[in-house]
């Protein structure tokens, strides 16, 4: 399957649009026509009609290039997006393996992965790079292995460790947060980082995802899907840089909710890596606007019924209190109340 | 305005004297020199002979605590200057310490969350460390835009030192870097941060 890799961008003039090939991939994150939190994990299986997001377990599409060009001037501005404690190294090189392996395998015209013992040769033909290494050798790389590869991949990626009967997040990329500080949780444990969270924990959701996870096996991974909207298709939604696209937020009226309005799904995917026996956790963003989501009917519907119903402290942890109103209306008129069907694929 | 209930929240056991450990070291501030004497007086002055006691007045100086302290008799007994110091010397000590050795800490919010940093860096358990919070609810905080962090902070929002943005006090904590998290309070409107409101005094 040939990509075609769009050239875009993802903050100032923001030229990021779906294809309407991608617009019908799009995990859309509501199975049903309301939301709250609940331990939505389900087996990281391939699923989905053909060409959905489900279809690959590493996802590539047609961001790859520009989300790869869009996470290094983020680097660049901010190498502490980037972190790995130093008993991570293992974890490292198990997640640069799980990342080379998975590309590889579903995206064969696109990237190469050739070993001879520990000699490994990488190839990625869209970013255009050729790499000859040791695996398990830092020093046979540019960089960290888990840089060098999450430079590479789409999506934020966690590392979290495995002790004392809890996870701590203890490495990671970061670059394409809905507002949480890699800088500042790196070393919290799963409880600790999802501190500011609320309701679920009041719920009990959190003590069940964690002893879910501790039981997490190698080669069954899981995953779940999560949401919220931002305003723009920008990536880097992070606390560091709240204060540049916080504006935005006020920048919505009932004329250009269709195009700065997006929803931003995240499939979520974990992990049990082999030799560290650390969790990977994929954090891969999704963003679509408003004028596409509802090129899908059913989603249109749906949509717009999540959004009315959700809880008030949803609405203000996930920051939507501004622009859903004018949201919500605009939403309106793409939900005739005909009843949906169940499950998140398009009709 | 303050995000408060959040689990990353530290919570403090108090001061109580482990029976069990071989060596006691005391990093105390100010009005922390008072946990430490109640607890002689609870506990008995036994543990105090495996003692060293590391202590900085800070703002209550005119408290003479560090005379209490002396007169505890412990097997080393250190004033130090200022906080910066006791945490240099808290970090020679701890690199010297042997197997049994139990770390204590009291009083502000800041002072222990510092020496837990140093603490950290040895690869102790922050589980382990028994601590005690006094006095003063100023928090350390840390502006999550420019990374500068902030002593004493009394009130939410504050203006960071280090960049001037108007920052709301969240109750989310990371004991890597010893603070809380500031966010700038009005992103989505500049210019609308609302009066700062003494909630740490």
């Amino acid at each position: 399957m040939n990509i075609n890799f769009r050239n875009e961008t993802f903050r100032d003039d923001y030229t990021f649009r779906n294809s309407p090939e991608t617009i019908r991939r799009f995990p859309f994150p509501f199975h049903e026509d309301k939301y709250m939190y609940s331990v939505n994990m389900e087996p990281h299986v391939p699923a989905g009609p053909a060409g959905h997001a489900y279809n690959n377990p590493i996802d590539v599409d047609e961001h790859y290039v520009a989300e790869m060009r869009d996470r290094a001037l983020v680097l660049k501005e901010d190498p502490l997006r980037y972190q790995a404690l130093p008993h991570m190294m293992a974890a490292q090189w198990d997640t640069l393996e799980l990342l080379m392996e998975s590309q590889a395998a579903a995206y064969p015209e696109h990237f190469s992965l050739t070993k001879d013992g520990d000699r490994w040769h990488w190839v990625n033909r869209p970013l255009g790079i050729d790499q000859t290494f040791t695996f398990g050798d830092a020093s046979t790389l540019p960089m960290e292995p888990l840089e060098f590869i999450t430079r590479q991949a789409q999506g934020d990626f966690c590392i979290v460790d495995q002790r004392d009967g809890n996870l701590w997040m203890d490495a990671g990329m970061v670059t394409t947060q809905a507002d949480w500080s890699l800088d500042f949780d790196v070393g919290m444990n799963f409880f600790e980082w999802h501190g500011p969270v609320p309701l679920a924990h009041e719920i009990g959701v959190f003590e069940r995802a964690l002893k879910f996870l501790l039981n997490l096996q190698q080669g069954k991974p899981v995953r779940r899907l999560n949401w919220t909207m931002t305003i723009n298709p920008r990536l880097d939604t992070s606390p560091e840089n709240y204060h540049k696209w916080g504006p935005d937020r006020a920048t919505v009226t009932p004329e250009n909710v269709g195009d700065k309005v997006h929803l931003r799904c995240e499939l979520q995917s974990l992990w049990r890596l082999p030799r560290s026996n650390a969790i990977l956790f994929v954090i891969r963003c999704y963003l679509i606007k408003m004028e596409e989501l509802v090129t899908i009917p059913k989603w249109g519907r749906r949509f717009h019924r999540v959004l009315r119903d959700l809880p008030p402290e949803l609405i203000d942890y996930k920051g939507l209190t501004r622009y859903r109103p004018a949201t919500v209306e605009w939403l309106s008129k793409f939900d005739d109340g005909k009843p949906t069907t169940p499950g998140i694929y398009p009709d | 305005m303050l995000v408060a209930g959040i689990k990353s929240r530290p919570v403090y056991g108090g001061l109580s004297v482990d029976p069990n450990a071989r060596r006691h070291l005391f990093a105390l501030e100010g009005e922390g020199a008072l946990a430490l004497t109640e607890e002689a007086a609870r506990s008995g002055a036994d543990f105090l002979k495996n003692a060293d006691i590391l202590y900085v007045a800070s703002g209550s100086r005119a408290a003479d605590h560090d005379k209490a302290l002396t007169a505890l008799g412990a097997d080393t007994f250190w004033l130090s200057p200022t906080v910066p110091v006791l945490l240099n010397r808290l970090n020679v000590m701890l690199g010297q310490a042997k197997m049994g050795t139990r770390l204590y800490v009291a009083v502000t919010e800041g002072f222990i969350g510092q020496a837990m940093q140093v603490a950290l860096n040895h690869g102790i358990d922050h589980a382990s460390i028994r601590c005690e919070h006094r006095g003063s609810a100023a928090r350390r905080v840390q502006c999550v835009h420019c990374k500068g962090v902030t002593d004493n902070v009394t009130t939410s929002p504050y203006v960071c030192t280090h960049c001037g943005l108007s920052l709301l006090v969240r109750d989310h904590y990371s004991r890597r870097i010893g603070a809380f998290q500031g966010v700038n309070i009005d992103a989505e409107e500049p210019g609308t941060a609302p009066q700062p409101e003494e909630l740490f005094p």
